[in-house]
């Protein structure tokens, strides 16, 4: 759990600290040093190989989102986590579009939440998930450029006690343009930062359709040492006299931690100790990690498993039929009399859907680095959320937030398993605690990550419609039975027995999930079906799920209406243009309507999270059980585009993630714990079972929407229907070996 | 134990049983290669044995003997190899964190075949990306081949090499 930071006034001081990472070529290795300053030489392989440096203390800046130095670098601060999604590269593109700059000189560095904090929060949420990075930052980060470019441009204007109109600006180069005199910005900079900044209200911006430098597909800024070996990940991080530790929770959620037999591995080499971090999670500290996790697994624990044990995923599923069939006050939209629309119709539709619960595995297991030292502590974390990563050390140790500090690492990957859940955060802690003034790296084994995971909730869906004589639809009735995010990590946001959550993509209004469809009679209902799995956001979060039972039951409807799947579903979404503008743009570029290969069928959808606008078009062949995707063709509708490389492999990405989740093992739970303990049990997609990808990007230019996560829920719906269409029979349970169908 | 990773022997202290992943990563200090499954599932622990790639995390160190590691570190001083310039050139990795792996696997391939069909690439690469990156991989693998030229490749992802900034 997090806490909210934006009240706290704890703070006496900055706690600002300088903070150096040095990733060395040809060492290979990593030095890391605090408090100390860095010369020219180190600076320089900072900006080279570690985009993700902290911010220093002390550096000139001219406003809080960018510094810049005597020799013309560009420092652009990014305060939203970098996971790989490329919001790095695109915030400091909007940045330097709307500063002018070079982008030849720019480079980044991160403040982090301690500074942050001393500084009333100046450059907003730090959090990155809900494909939010760029979206709900790019007004106020976009503004702080502008002001910073006035701020430079003012500072010329009065060194060369000229009106400030008669300049220009150019890639950082400002020209007094009756007399031709030039100056560059790392020459004005430190003027620049004395002048009071104008008010970001009265900046106006550049319209987007002009962008020179966001907009376009730019090479990211930080892969060079994602070749070489040199990128330093939280996993990688070597401090001196640092110790290493290994984490194992009760293996049934729930459970407690009884006792332990530390006698039997402290004289294992390299132990230093075992440590007790809570009532149901043991740590064995030792000199390196592999020794810490191997006397780990050596270590005897009595585990008192608890009620869970008694749980299987038979038991959980069948609670959750169950919840199908329960009648209660479960509603959440109801428009005119859906039931008995459907029931007085000229023919009825119904289908069961089932979609199970998925692990992250972020390639980088569960990791942090926490020193404690006197009242102040530090932590090296791959996290997606650097306040919440804060408040959880604070909360763990007891320590005032203000004596915290977090230093952000790039993450290989975070999915949503590292934003609101800060266990691992919490966990170092604990175990740094034990051990004053060392560095303390803890990383869970891929074992332990993926069965303490917080999975995506498992679901079930019953669709009910009804079809006049014509075909037409007169109502649609869409219940969902399953787990709840919310229930795991924010009660407090399920109002009166109802989680919106549950139902994303089918909400009434924008804008960040609207369903596309308008029925003439709706009714949708959440059974809430809890278990004593812990389940959280991952990639797409509902929208995977919902979207799966409103596209696959549209084509169910339209076949039973014996109409044209996309004719089917154009009829019921005038009323929502954007939907249909990226439903047409899909159909047009996947050749919708038009002859196929021999042996070919197509399959569509579309569906909407994260405030974007997704379709797709899916190609299929089936031989025997074998799935062979044969074309895949998207269309999004995100707003802007800031950059489309950037974008088309966040789509490419999304691909590969909602492919594995239809069709490969799914994670299951026997007597109380999971049974998948790794990858030969729970594979993940491999580049032999991958498609290409075609993008077809149709900004509008009217609203910001996501890019990370939207289309990963029409990719399981697009190719379910295309399968469907080879098959002459409905796809409904998920994953699809279950329907004796495997990607070839 | 004597250990010659990169050209440079090693003399370690370690258990024989320690997997060579954390001989590399821990004794030695070179942690390009990454820890994904501990067990020869992802791939993101290759590198080379006597040329031949390997998963290293299943390995003991004392299966290893005189035999030549070569780490990611030393696929290039700087980033030259041509697996390196068209992952950098198409920006391959998002993430990052199995990339080492990918590089290693992809340059493995191209020494035992230069210009690898896609049933090669599919045969070969078996290392597992997260971030979903394996189009590019397949992109990649084919420029560094000299298959397809750079320009091509970009030009199907609506970008040349003059407008990537």
């Amino acid at each position: 759990m997090t806490k909210n930071t934006e009240n706290t006034n704890m703070l006496a001081s900055a706690s600002r600290r300088d903070f150096i990472i040095k990733g060395s070529l040809a060492g290979g290795g990593l030095m890391l040093g605090l408090g100390a300053l860095p010369d020219l030489a180190l600076a320089q392989s900072n900006s080279k190989y570690d985009q993700n440096t902290p911010m220093r203390a002390g550096d000139p800046e001219v406003n809080a989102w960018v510094s810049i130095k005597p020799d013309d670098t560009v420092v652009i601060r990014i305060a939203r986590s970098e996971m790989g999604q490329g919001t790095r590269t695109g915030l400091a593109q909007m940045v330097a579009e709307e500063l002018e700059c070079n982008w030849k000189k720019v480079t980044t560095e991160s403040p982090t939440p301690g500074q942050s904090l001393a500084r009333k929060r100046a450059w907003g949420e730090h959090g990155t998930g809900g494909s939010r990075g760029i979206r709900i930052s790019e007004d106020y980060v976009r503004r702080g450029a502008a002001a910073a470019r006035i701020m430079l441009v003012q500072a010329a204007a009065d060194t060369w006690n000229v009106p400030v109109n008669e300049l220009k600006v150019d890639k950082g180069v400002i020209t007094h343009v009756p007399t031709g005199r030039k100056t560059t910005y790392g020459k004005v900079a430190e003027r620049a930062s004395t002048l009071t900044p104008p008010d970001p209200k009265s900046i106006t911006l550049k319209d987007p359709r002009t962008w020179k430098v966001a907009g376009q597909p730019y090479a990211r800024i930080d892969t060079a040492n994602k070749v070489n070996g040199t990128k330093v990940f939280g996993l990688d991080l070597q401090l001196p006299g640092m110790l290493c530790a290994s984490v194992k929770s009760c293996p049934v959620f729930g459970g407690k931690l009884l006792s332990y037999d530390e006698a039997k591995v402290k004289n294992l080499r390299g132990v230093k100790g075992v440590v007790r971090i809570n009532d149901s999670t043991v740590a064995v500290v030792a000199d390196t990690w592999w020794r810490a996790n191997t006397a780990l697994n050596a270590l005897p624990i009595v585990w008192d498993e608890g009620a869970g044990a008694n749980t299987s995923s038979s038991d959980i599923n069948k609670a959750l039929r169950d919840g199908l069939d329960e009648q209660g006050d479960f509603w959440q939209r109801k428009e005119g009399d859906a039931v008995g629309a459907i029931a007085s119709s000229n023919k009825k539709v119904e289908a069961i859907y089932f979609t199970p619960y998925r692990a992250h595995v972020n390639m980088e297991p569960m990791n942090a680095t926490v020193k404690i030292t006197g009242d102040r502590v530090e932590a090296w974390v791959p996290t997606q959320n650097g306040e919440g990563s804060h408040a959880a050390l604070s909360e763990a140790t007891g320590i005032p937030l203000d004596k915290c500090e977090v230093y952000k690492l790039d993450s290989g990957t975070g999915l949503g398993r590292r934003g609101s859940t800060q266990d691992f955060v919490s966990y170092a802690a604990k175990v740094a605690q034990k051990y004053p003034g060392v560095p303390v790296k803890v990383i869970w084994s891929r074992e332990e990550d993926m069965t303490h995971d917080y999975y995506h909730p498992i679901a079930m869906a019953k669709m009910t419609a009804g079809l006049d004589a014509a075909g037409n639809l007169t109502g649609m009735h869409i219940k969902v039975a399953g787990q709840s995010i919310n229930a795991t990590l924010a009660p407090m946001a399920i109002k009166d027995g109802k989680d919106e959550r549950q139902l994303q993509g089918f909400y009434e209004k924008g804008p960040d999930a609207q369903l596309g469809y308008q029925f003439p009679t709706l009714l949708t209902e959440y059974v809430m079906k809890n278990s004593h799995v812990p389940v959280g956001p991952w990639r797409g979060v509902n929208t995977n799920q919902n979207g799966i039972f409103m596209e696959c039951f549209m084509d169910e409807c339209a076949k039973a209406a014996n109409k044209d799947p996309l004719q089917f579903r154009q009829v019921l979404m005038q009323n929502h243009p954007k939907h249909l503008g990226v439903l047409n743009a899909a159909a047009k570029t996947g050749n919708w309507g038009k002859p196929t290969a021999p042996g070919v069928h197509r399959g569509i959808a579309q569906f909407m999270g994260y405030a974007s606008y997704s379709a797709a078009v899916a190609e299929v062949s089936v031989k025997g059980n074998i799935v062979t995707i044969e074309r895949l063709v998207f269309a999004l509708n995100c707003g802007h585009v800031v950059n489309p490389y950037l974008t088309r492999e966040q789509i490419e990405g999304s691909v590969v993630m909602a492919l594995g989740a239809i069709f490969n093992p799914e994670i299951t739970v026997e007597n109380g714990r999971i049974k998948q303990q790794n990858l030969d049990s729970y594979p993940l997609l491999k580049l032999s079972s991958t498609p290409r990808v075609e993008v077809v990007l149709v900004p509008t230019y009217d609203f910001w929407g996501g890019v990370g996560e939207p289309t990963i829920c029409v990719v399981g719906p697009a190719v379910a229907n295309a399968i469907s269409a080879a098959i002459g029979r409905p796809v409904r349970n998920f994953p699809l070996y279950k329907e004796n169908l495997s990607l070839a | 134990m004597q250990l010659t990773i990169n050209g440079e022997v090693h003399n370690i202290d370690v258990e024989p049983n320690m997997p060579l992943l954390w001989a590399i990563r821990e004794v030695v200090g070179l942690t390009g290669t990454k820890y994904g499954c501990g067990v020869a599932q992802c791939g993101a622990c290759t590198v080379y044995m006597n040329g031949e790639p390997v998963r290293s995390c299943s390995i003991p160190v004392s299966a290893v003997g005189g035999m030549k590691i070569t780490t990611v570190e030393a696929l290039s001083k700087d980033n030259s190899h041509p697996v390196q310039k068209a992952w950098i050139a198409l920006d391959v990795p998002q993430c990052g964190y199995c990339q080492s792996g990918q590089v290693m696997a992809a340059a493995a391939l191209l020494k035992r075949i230069p210009k690898p069909s896609d049933a090669d690439i599919d045969n070969a690469m078996t290392n597992v990306c997260r971030c979903g990156t394996y189009q590019k991989v397949r992109d990649g693998i084919h420029v560094a081949s000299g298959q397809k030229k750079l320009e091509d490749v970009l030009a199907q992802y609506d970008a040349s090499t003059k407008t990537r900034g």
